[in-house]
């Protein structure tokens, strides 16, 4: 398998270890990465937010790169992952819109490609046969919940989502990795997104009741594929403990990191190294590090 | 709705407005409320979701357009997902923002509004985000300096914020992105990039 690879802006920043974790991830199962040649911000919440033409247009150039590309495009944060298929919808149904796109281009847009979050394509039945043949460190005995938040899986009508409200792939892999992906009832519940900084109250309420309900579920830990998720539940899971007297302590986990660890990945230290929460204690008690 | 001892006299141009605007029909809302329901911000806006979209209905132009409401909505695209009469409530915010914007009424959330605009500000500078820069850029305009002090540090010392900033090479294709953007008789609209913003205006609403 081969990809033209997305990383987009916060892939080469706050979340450095999701990104150096899928690279492991995916040498490990010969997958093999093109970067999306000289990419450029989605626009994220703020374009959608301010100007529909920045929110077209700003996705709409990777597009048109990622079709001269030639491969099927790879997009690991569930923000970049949401701009850019919502992006594809609009284009491929409406004939306005691509014709707006090829002008500002200079370049035809046909989108005979497809976007693909890393969580589908580890989702795979011949993906999960080759982990299952691959794991070196079972991950046995790894209490998780599986978080997949709100971009990944919404509105089912752009992400194609099947199972939207209660989504299982992430529970799937991480079964075959070994460990034990526990029920709950906060998969898909929001984070708080972009408010991080503008409204960190509220940001923490929401990271609180995440961490309460997996707590609840019995979880050692969170596991996310998205990094907006991680970095919130990661970075204010202190704050929101204090503020609301709560003695969680819960590692948020990429999927990729804990893919690569049942793999036996390269240089997992320096991953863990950027978790505020950190995972040392819970793998030194599991024995894998 | 009917909380107030005032009654509203129903005019149906702000609903005209809005529904042309966002291509979308408001007016089938029958009030079922599962949007505010499963809205994970409900606890921190001024109006829930389905009151919002009465409130179009009847012609609350001002109230709308000055609410929390639109800035806090999350674009987590719950409500979107459920709503049995397929109103896209989350598209449907950012018309609102867009509207609230451009008519300059006073805002419900201003902070949200500047941190918008100061992110798109970077994009258009350099294709890409400077996380470092439009945090720094955001906590000298919106006055929020002693905010997460303790948690910036933290990141800092892990090595979370990448210090050197990346740039599109092809920067004339980001101009003509903005460009295009900013013309003139476009639906939308995009707020004074450059202009300096009401300083300290944005304490937060609890």
């Amino acid at each position: 398998m081969e990809f033209s690879y997305y990383p987009g802006c916060v892939l080469h920043s706050t979340a450095w270890e999701y990104d150096a974790s899928l690279r492991a991830v995916c040498e490990r199962l010969g997958i093999r990465l093109w970067e999306l040649e000289d990419w450029n911000c989605c626009g994220a919440t703020s374009a959608h937010s301010l100007n529909g033409e920045l929110a077209l247009l700003l996705p709409a150039r990777n597009l048109v790169i990622a079709e001269q590309q030639g491969l099927d495009l790879l997009v690991p944060c569930a923000a970049c992952y949401h701009r850019s298929k919502a992006t594809a919808v609009l284009l491929a149904t409406d004939p306005a819109a691509r014709a707006k796109v090829e002008e500002v281009f200079e370049q035809p847009y046909e989108g005979r490609f497809q976007i693909r979050h890393l969580l589908e394509v580890l989702g795979e039945e011949s993906t999960l046969q080759q982990l299952r043949e691959r794991v070196q460190r079972p991950l046995t005995g790894l209490k998780a919940v599986s978080y997949y938040g709100c971009l990944l899986v919404r509105p089912p009508k752009v992400t194609g989502a099947a199972n939207y409200e209660a989504p299982d792939s992430m529970d799937r892999i991480l079964a075959v990795l070994g460990a034990t992906p526990l029920p709950w009832s906060y998969k898909t519940d929001c984070c708080g997104g972009g408010l991080a900084l503008t409204r960190p109250d509220v940001v923490e309420r929401l990271v609180d009741r995440l961490c309460t309900m997996a707590q609840e579920a019995g979880a050692e830990c969170i596991v996310t594929a998205c990094p907006l998720c991680q970095s919130n539940l990661d970075l204010r899971q202190q704050q929101a403990a204090a503020r609301f007297g709560r003695d969680y302590e819960l590692p948020v986990f990429y999927l990729s990191e804990l893919v690569a660890l049942a793999l036996d990945g390269p240089q997992m230290a320096r991953w863990w190294g950027k978790h505020l929460v950190e995972p040392g204690k819970l793998l030194r008690a599991k024995g894998w590090e | 709705m009917a909380s107030s001892a005032t009654s509203i006299t129903p005019n149906a141009s702000f609903l005209r407005e809005v529904e042309e605007a966002s291509g979308q029909k408001i007016s089938p809302c029958y009030q079922c409320v599962k949007c505010s329901n499963g809205c994970p911000v409900n606890f921190a806006m001024d109006f829930l979701p389905h009151q919002l979209l009465r409130m179009i209905q009847v012609g609350l132009k001002e109230k709308v357009l000055q609410s929390s409401t639109i800035w806090l909505c999350a674009s987590c695209e719950t409500c979107t997902t459920r709503c049995p009469n397929d109103i896209d409530l989350a598209g449907l915010m950012d018309i609102l923002r867009q509207m609230a914007v451009r008519e300059g009424v006073p805002l419900g959330q201003e902070n949200i509004l500047l941190f918008h605009t100061l992110f798109l500000s970077a994009i258009r500078a350099r294709g890409r985000l400077y996380e470092v820069g439009l945090i720094g850029r955001y906590k000298l305009r919106s006055g929020a300096w002693l905010q997460d002090l303790a948690l910036g540090w933290e990141m800092f010392r892990r090595g979370k914020l990448k210090l050197r900033p990346s740039t599109v090479q092809s920067q004339e294709q980001i101009r003509a992105i903005f460009a295009r953007a900013a013309e003139k008789g476009q639906s939308t609209c995009l707020p004074r990039l450059n202009a300096p913003q009401r300083p300290g205006g944005s304490r937060e609403t609890r």
